[in-house]
Parts: structure tokens; sequence; C-alpha cells
């Protein structure tokens, strides 16, 4: 216990260095045991960003890049998906539900997603959540949005605001519709997911906004002329009968024929059986209408973070790296601080201290900086986290729990433990060492 | 005053089981290709005997100071201390006897000096025998107020003067009062005044048994010894030895 004591004295005597070592040493751990909570909660979180779908349809191209447009809401595609495909698709025995999405809009840098109704009874995260509303309702009329929790929350809206939508995905988008506004039905609940970041229209509102601009302005040339004739029309509900006639024969249905309907961007398929998705599966890919792809939500997710892991593994590596140099630093401060301990360590030797008693002093000094670390590594993160969590969830829609030490967390501190041990066996072993050969000699 | 190593080994032989201290045919070398620093043919020091060593400094004081109290080891002969050869003893055993059985004051810089006066005394403790510290610890109070420093015990020992400071070594080396007390120049850093003070205080708080070995220069301290015994005797006899090593060589 005295020997406790009196390495806590003696690192509180050194305490200019030693605060720098133990600031160092705690940016370290801070680092390991940040990148390790942020990766299980990143991956969770990735995880949990759709749940209950069995199948995601869109346009035959990158099964990664259907998943990051559809789910993630992140760049775009590069083909649309006729409406006559989700008809037919719908008509299937083995599908319980679809979710047409049609994407391309933007309001203040946020996506805007067209779909129907469905899309709030069907679609979940997490573990099978189903959306809520915070506030409003599903929308009704053509005008109606729905807005994510984190665009409420940012954008200050509030069920009744009158927002305006603009075509295209920019920040900052020239061609904005100030004669067509839009109205908030309803605020969804925070869910922690890509949803939280986006407004949900209905397909008749988007089919509007491109109507109106067709009319004043003249159509950026990325866009696809199929697209903007498809939107010409904007009430595809109503025409939904006169379509029917053309399913029969879908490779030779004239473009204006088509152009009733509203072209999709990607569907979400809900099964009525699990077993049956890989043959769902396999029938969607061997479409002969329109060249189309289908991916399952879990195999995808897992694929794309696999991709993300290497770079994740690169951050561990880094923190690693950054730890270890910061416990070499406090080796080299505590080879340094030696010197100056010659004349404490010949009267612990006169004492009756043996080598092994001065060994382990330095080795308790160790002990005593890495606890501190330790203590206010988790401490900061805690703060930290807490801090941040506003600004994650509005930011990037990601909800960081607050740390809770993991078994992973308990065994990277102990081995954080374990390396400063063995560092502090040299500046031990050369104290001990010295106190032999020096003995009682006090040596000014 | 000042008697020479032979007479002492004849005048002390046949007091062998007596001997606090008993150096015997030690010659001591930093290594084996130097020649030896320190030989001791014969060296006793009965229980209780006062001992004032005499020397310049560079004379071998240190040397012999490190082999009494064990630690370093010399390259050939035998050192008893209280009956037990602690040549023979493993370092760790070495270190176990000394904290036992010794008490040592250095010139200056006897305490850790982040550590308050009474703390002090409690590394002391830290290495005593288990049984012995519950009555160690009571001597605390004791020895503090008997030496006059309870008044700054709870202060850190690097804001009490140098003579405050070489109280509390010397009210150290007396807890769980051990056999042997070692002093390398105690006052050698106090003026006249507090020197005879610390003197007087050392030879009052001294029971009958304990032995002293006090290294000095200062000559007008004898008077309070036993016995003086002379660096430079044993010096010449390691020049000696050096010289008779170096002609065969």
């Amino acid at each position: 216990m005295m020997r406790i004591r009196l390495a806590g004295k003696s690192l509180l005597n050194r305490r200019g260095t030693v605060l720098l070592t133990i600031l160092s040493l705690t940016i370290g751990i801070l680092l390991v045991l940040g990148v390790s909570h942020l990766r299980t909660q990143v991956k969770e979180s990735f995880n949990n960003t759709l749940s209950g779908t069995d199948l995601i349809v869109g346009a035959r191209g990158g099964a990664l890049n259907l998943l990051l447009y559809s789910v993630f809401h992140m760049g775009s595609s590069t083909h649309n998906i006729r409406w006559q495909t989700y008809e037919e698709l719908a008509k299937h025995s083995q599908v319980k539900w679809l979710i047409p999405l049609a994407m391309g809009d933007s309001h203040k840098g946020h996506r805007v997603v067209a779909t129907t109704p469905d899309f709030f009874a069907h679609y979940a995260y997490g573990k099978k959540q189903p959306l809520d509303f915070a506030a409003g309702k599903a929308f009704a009329g053509k005008y109606d949005v729905v807005i994510g929790a984190a665009v409420a929350r940012k954008l200050h809206y509030h069920v009744g605001d009158k927002i305006v939508l603009a075509h295209g995905i920019a920040e900052v988008s020239l061609a904005k519709h100030d004669d067509s506004p839009f109205i908030v039905a309803g605020i969804l609940a925070p869910t922690g997911t890509p949803v939280d970041k986006s407004l949900y229209i209905s397909l008749a509102g988007m089919a509007a906004i491109h109507d109106e601009w067709q009319t004043g302005v003249h159509i950026p040339s990325t866009q696809k002329s199929a697209a903007h004739k498809s939107d010409s029309h904007a009430h595809h509900q109503h025409s939904d009968e006169e379509h029917v006639h053309h399913d029969e024969e879908p490779n030779h249905v004239d473009e204006n024929d088509h152009a009733h309907e509203q072209a999709l961007t990607a569907i979400l398929v809900g099964l009525n059986t699990r077993a049956s998705t890989f043959a769902v599966q396999r029938q969607i890919n061997q479409y002969t209408g329109e060249p189309l792809q289908a991916i399952i939500p879990g195999l995808a997710l897992t694929e794309l973070w696999q991709l993300v892991g290497s770079v994740e593994a690169a951050f561990n590596l880094i923190a690693w790296l950054v730890l270890l140099a910061s416990l070499l630093g406090m080796t080299t401060s505590l080879l340094a601080a030696l010197n100056e301990r010659h004349r404490e360590f010949a009267i612990l030797r006169a004492l009756g201290a043996g080598p092994v008693y001065l060994f382990m002093l330095i080795v308790s000094e160790v002990f005593l900086m890495c606890l501190v670390s330790v203590a206010s590594a988790q401490l900061l993160l805690i703060v930290g986290i807490k801090l941040l969590q506003p600004w994650l969830i509005s930011e990037w829609g990601l909800h960081i729990a607050a740390s809770v030490l993991t078994i992973q967390q308990l065994q990277y501190l102990l081995a954080i433990f374990a390396i400063a041990l063995v560092l502090a066996i040299i500046p031990s072993l050369i104290a001990s060492w010295r106190s032999l050969a020096n003995g009682l000699t006090v040596r000014h | 005053m000042s008697n020479n190593i032979r007479s002492n080994a004849i005048n002390h032989s046949d007091m062998a089981d007596a001997s606090a201290i008993s150096v015997q045919s030690v010659q001591y070398a930093w290594n084996k290709q130097h020649a030896p620093l320190l030989v001791i043919d014969d060296l006793r020091i009965a229980l209780g005997e006062k001992v004032f060593l005499y020397g310049a400094s560079g004379s071998g004081k240190s040397t012999l100071l490190n082999l009494m109290a064990g630690v370093v080891s010399p390259r050939t002969g035998s050192i008893k201390l209280l009956g037990t050869d602690i040549v023979g003893l493993s370092n760790r055993q070495r270190d176990q006897f000394r904290a036992h059985h010794m008490g040592i004051i250095f010139q200056q810089f006897n305490l850790i000096p982040y550590l308050n006066c009474v703390d002090n005394l409690r590394m002391r403790i830290e290495f005593l025998p288990r049984a012995q510290q519950a009555s160690a610890k009571e001597q605390i109070p004791l020895l503090l107020e008997r030496l006059g420093i309870a008044a700054v015990a709870q202060q850190p020992a690097h804001q009490l003067s140098v003579g405050q400071q070489q109280r509390v070594a010397l009210a150290r080396a007396l807890l769980g009062s051990p056999r042997i007390i070692i002093a390398d120049e105690p006052t050698s850093a106090l003026d006249a005044d507090m020197r005879e003070a610390f003197m007087t205080l050392l030879f009052e708080l001294l029971d009958q048994k304990t032995c002293l070995v006090f290294v000095s220069h200062d000559k007008t301290l004898v008077s309070r010894f036993d016995r003086v015994l002379n660096m430079q005797d044993f010096r010449t006899k390691a020049i000696a030895a050096s010289d008779q090593s170096e002609v065969q060589a």
C-alpha cells in the first residue's frame, strides 16, 4: 500500500511531465476506444437501416450501387424502372407488398423521395420497427410532404408549413418552384437511418413538380428525356386501368403510351414467405421486359460493410499506432526521470528496498498513469458522444449510443495495460540495475 | 586515539561472538581486472560500541559502508553482522537483513523530498518485519516529540531545514530499534550549534546494545566515541596489496 502511495506521490512530484504523458496516453486510448465504439455503433446503425424488406429491385447495374441509392440515398441510378414493371411485380403470387421509390429531387440538400402510402405501412428498420409519426400523418394529397426527423429539426419545419421542392439533387438548385408549394403533412419519428434526412411525397406530387416546371424552364440535359416525358402526366394513379392493356407485350410499348406512368428508381419488395426469396430474385433477374436486378438487402449490406471494413481497419491501426507512440513517450519520460531519481533510489535502498521493490515501484507508476489515462479517456468519450449526438443525428442520421464498455473494449484496455507494463520493464530494469551498481552512494 | 587495526584485532579476538560487525580478510574491487580498492584483514565492532571512522574523501569510506550495509559484496572474505555472514546471503536476504537490523543516516538528502515527515518514517516501517511494524508505529510520535520535530510532522521533507531533515533521518534510523546504526557524515551539513545538538540527541537515544559506526572527518567529535578507526590504515593496506599484485604480474 505504501508503495502505491509512494508511486502516487512521486508522480505528483513530477506532475509537469506526468500530466503531459497522461494527456498523450489519454488521446491514444481515446482514439482506440472511440474508433472501436464508433465501429460497433456505425455497423449496428448500418445493419439497422433496412429491415423486413426481402428484395430491392432496380435497373441492372452494380448491386452495391443499387443499395446505396435506394436505401442510403447516396449517388443515383443510371436507369429507371418502368411503371409497368411495378404492376407486373405486384401481380406475382409471392409478393406481399411493394414500395415504389422515385428519386431525383431535393430540398435544401435533402433527398426528396416519391413513393406511395405503402412506404409508411411496410418500411421497417432496426428489428422490424415500423415508421412512426412524431406529428401529423402520411401524405394524402398531391402537395403533401412527409419529412424525416432530422429534416424537421434542422430546418425547423412543423406540420402545416409550406415548403418549396426543387428539381435535381444539388443543395443549391437554380430551378425552384416557388409557385408549387408543398405542405408538411407529417413528421416522422427519429429512426437513426437515412429516412430521417429525407422528404417523402406522393408519386403524383413528383410528377406535379416536373409538370409545372416543363412549362416554364428548360430542362437540364442531365435528365433523361424518357423520365421527363413520363413526368408530363401527373396522375398516374388514374391511368392504372388504361395501363393494364399494355402489360401483355412490354417489349413493344411505345414511349408515348408508356408516358402515362411515373418512372421508378427502385422497388422494395416484401414476400409472403422468406423461403421464396431466391426464386423470386432469380425470376426478376431473368425478367425480359427490361434489364432488372434484385438484391437481398442483408447480403448487400454485409458486402458493403466489408468494403467499409477496410477503412475502419485502417482507422483502428492508426489509433493503435498513436497509442503505441504515446506509450513509448511514457517510457522515454520514465527513463529521463531516472537520472533525477538516483537519490530517491539510494534512500530506498538504504531502508532495505531491493531491486525488485524499485522495479515494482516504477511498474506501479506506469499502472497509475495508465489507470488515470483510461479513466479520463472513457470520461471524454462519454462526454464527447453526449455533445456530438445531436450533430451526428441531424447531419448523418447516425445514432451513436452512449459508450458502454463492451467485452472487446475491455480486452483492448487489458491489452493497453499489458503493452504499457511490457514497455515499463525497460526503465524498471534500468532503475534496479543502477540501484545495485550505485548502492548507497548518493550522486549529486 | 587512532588505534591501528592490528591492535584492535588482538584486543577483540576473544569477543568474536559479541561482535555486531566482523569483517574478516575482505578484499573489494570494482571487478576482477582492477586492483582491490579496499583490503581489510580483521575489523570487529562490538555490540553497543560507538566507533568513529575517520577518513578523507576518496579514502574508501563509502565502499566500506556499502560493504557493511550489504549493498555490495566483497571479492573475498567474510562480513558477519550480528553473527550472520551476509556474504553468503542472497541479494534479497541481504536487503531484508539491512532493513531489519540497520539504521542508516546519510550526510544530506536523507529524505524523500515529496513525502511528508511522517510518511518518510512510514517508509522505513514498510521494510521492517511484520511483527515489529505495530510497535514501530507507536514509536513515531515519541521519536518526533523527543527530537523536537513533532510540529513539522505533516510538512513535506523539502520544506524542512537541513537540521530538521537530519533529525527526521535520525528518527527513521532509530525506528524498529536496530542493533547497528551507520551514519555517513550526518553532521557535515550542520552548523556548530546544530551539530552539537544533533550529537547529543544521537547519543541520548542510542541504547547500550546498539552499535554506531560514525563516519566523519570532523575530529572535534571524537571525544564522544569508544574507539577511533582511521580509513588511512585500510587504504595503506590496499595500496600495498595492489603494489604486490603489480609486482607479481
